[in-house]
């Protein structure tokens, strides 16, 4: 079923439709596996008729009904589990979790269960749930709403984490998402829901997890970021590349699992790296990234790996302040500048 | 008591059978426990084998449970091989989750059985879930969620009840109240101390029941389970009963007055499940032998299967955890 994705290159795809919504290309993963699978609900706070605050699952009750579209109680801990429990008797439940930061409200049941059922009783049983939810800066809602939290996940074995930064990676990543057996927890930026781009016609476009993908070539430095991350990394190498630097932009899509591969290939050519994260800097997994990179290919390297992260605080709600907090143009172009030892 | 003579001999037979099954489960763990033979924790469900059996009774084979950390009995009820248990409760491959998960993890998922749980409270809105999945793939199954009185104190319990009662799913909450969480009493962990008055609050039907009195549980335990099928759940049942010892196997207890546990022993539901299987079910004191009997031979047969099975390969587990990179 998988091989019409890994076997096409996406970008060639005969029939991409240029001008997909972020948010749209959701929808339809949602809809397209719910089609596909009697199994798959999704639940979450107002998403039924109201359609969710990002508008992913608009339209999907007037299709699929109440049983499959179930608004629940403010309740994030006990809806988690309630999806937990239905994943461990043959359903696949996709949750919606507001925003990232309320999801510290259900880390018993991400961690100690979801995460652990299926080591734990030696393999009885698998857990799909996906838990989509969103992070990032960028509208205002300072320290409980914009949260880069990736970190807390990637640290825990057992789950999936995956970080699409464009329409077709939200599509195709979310029904991979949506067909694995593990808990995958999918986070969506609040500032891509609105983006557009080309994503592939069909129903089995579907990205397998743990394939990441360069969203730019370039020769001189290597420039790995996810999630809105890629969007501003992108500009930075379309500025730098008026200066004569060519920079390569990989996207790792998915950092649990991790292409290890694709990154090392990129990082053994340009033999320069700079990586750039929205979340803060401190225990962070820019820096799990940068020792991986560091282990395994330490004599490629030309210079210290930098890392543009998130400031060490809480989200501040001034815009200059906010702003100041999160990595800019300006930072990624420095530190690009600072690994190839040129001015300006 | 006269309803009760409603009761086959072989039922109350089938009652006496598992209580006193987990009585010489629990018995045996502490001895291998004593002996080196168990490591980490091991929380006895010694005084409160009526709540898991009555419960167990009511339920078909469609049906789920959760557990707790105090899940051995319920593994039992369920009809656990004690074979895997023992197996699993001293780390063997053999065991139900291959030694990984050893006492506070035993699941018996193909059974129904969705796990134990080192979390207090932790299970709870996972057997929410299960009732839920019933629901909407149109199956009759009822989840049993066992609780505690300390499992009640978490916000889960709250959010767990309501979640199940806004969308009338078919879940039975057993509050199996020992009186203590660790070492507080449960008067002093709350105001009120009558725990299945919460379920008024959510609008759900609760009930205290004797928790050492097996065919009490197993008639409230019954009438839910019935009026789940019919789509009226949920309902909460408040077990009371008494732990006979400690939180643990290394925990004396010394908070527990001498007077309530000699009290509790007074009414130990064992004992209690031997007289309604001779006074109700007619059976004599030989044939109740013969089940005592046939129950420590299979004990025997279960510490002899896990003491003679190989222990863990760590080169394969290596492998296996591969699947988390």
């Amino acid at each position: 079923m998988n091989k019409t994705a890994t076997t096409l290159p996406e970008a060639a795809t005969a029939a991409s439709r240029n001008q997909v919504q972020y948010r749209t290309a959701l929808n339809e993963a949602l809809a397209e596996e719910m089609r596909r699978d009697p199994t798959v609900f999704v639940m979450g706070e107002g998403i039924a008729e109201r359609g969710g605050s990002y508008k992913v699952t608009a339209n999907l009750l007037a299709e699929f009904g109440k049983n499959r579209v179930l608004d629940t109680p403010l309740c994030e801990a006990s809806f988690t589990g309630a999806a937990i429990g239905a994943a461990l008797t043959g359903m696949r439940p996709v949750v919606e979790i507001l925003f990232i930061d309320f999801a510290m409200l259900i880390m018993d049941q991400l961690v100690n269960q979801a995460a652990k059922v299926r080591f734990m009783t030696g393999d009885q049983c698998r857990v799909p749930i996906v838990l989509r939810t969103q992070g990032g800066t960028g509208n205002g809602l300072a320290a409980q709403h914009s949260q880069s939290l990736e970190a807390l996940f990637y640290h825990i074995p057992g789950l999936k984490l995956v970080m699409p930064s464009t329409p077709a990676d939200a599509k195709g990543l979310l029904k991979a998402s949506i067909r694995d057996d593990s808990p995958v927890v999918f986070i969506e930026h609040k500032l891509l829901y609105l983006t557009e781009g080309p994503v592939p016609e069909g129903d089995e476009f579907v990205i397998p997890l743990g394939k990441g993908q360069v969203k730019r070539p370039g020769a001189d430095v290597t420039l790995i970021a996810w999630s809105n991350m890629i969007p501003r990394s992108l500009t930075v190498a379309e500025k730098l590349a008026a200066e004569g630097i060519d920079v390569e932009v990989v996207d790792p899509r998915t950092l649990v699992p991790l292409d290890k591969e694709l990154m090392l290939d990129s990082v053994r050519k340009t033999e320069h790296v700079v990586i750039v994260q929205e979340a803060v800097r401190r225990g962070g997994v820019a820096s799990d990234l940068a020792a991986i990179i560091q282990a395994e290919a330490f004599d490629y390297l030309d210079a210290p790996i930098e890392i543009v992260a998130g400031l060490v605080t809480p989200i501040p709600f001034n815009l200059a302040l906010e702003t100041a907090c999160v990595p800019q143009e300006g930072d990624i172009i420095r530190a690009v500048k600072r690994v190839l030892n040129v001015g300006g | 008591m006269d309803s009760r003579g409603q009761y086959s001999k072989s039922f109350l037979a089938g009652l006496y059978r598992q209580l006193y099954t987990i009585r010489v489960f629990e018995t045996r763990c502490i001895q291998l426990y004593r002996q080196g033979l168990i490591r980490g924790y091991l929380h006895p469900y010694l005084g409160e084998e009526a709540i898991a059996v009555g419960v167990c009774a009511a339920l078909g084979p469609q049906d789920y449970l959760t557990s707790t950390h105090r899940g051995h009995g319920h593994c039992i009820a369920r009809g656990a091989d004690l074979r895997r248990m023992t197996a699993e409760i001293t780390g063997k491959r053999t065991g139900y989750c291959k030694g990984r998960g050893g006492s506070m993890h035993i699941a018996d998922v193909s059974q129904g059985n969705l796990g134990a749980n080192g979390i207090v409270g932790g299970s709870t809105a996972i057997g929410v879930g299960a009732a839920l999945s019933a629901k909407l793939q149109g199956r009759d199954s009822v989840c049993a969620v066992f609780t505690s009185d300390g499992g009640v104190m978490n916000g889960t319990f709250g959010e767990a009840l309501n979640l199940a009662a806004a969308w009338n799913l078919p879940v039975i909450f057993v509050v199996e109240n020992n009186q203590y969480a660790v070492s507080t009493p449960v008067h002093q962990a709350c105001r009120e101390a009558e725990l299945y008055k919460r379920a008024a609050g959510y609008g759900v039907e609760g009930k205290r029941v004797d928790g050492n009195h097996v065919l009490e549980v197993y008639e409230t335990a019954a009438d839910y389970v019935r009026r789940c099928r019919q789509g009226k759940g949920p309902f909460v049942i408040e077990a009371l009963t008494y732990r006979h010892a400690g939180h643990h196997v290394n925990d004396p207890g010394t908070y527990m007055p001498e007077d309530e546990k000699e009290y509790y022993r007074q009414i130990d539901p064992c004992r209690r499940g031997r007289q309604f299987l001779i006074e109700l079910g007619s059976a004599s004191s030989e044939e109740v032998a013969a089940i005592e009997a046939e129950v420590e031979r299979a004990m025997d047969d279960a510490v002899a299967f896990a003491q003679e099975s190989p222990g863990t390969d760590v080169q394969q587990f290596l492998e296996e955890i591969s699947v988390y990179s």
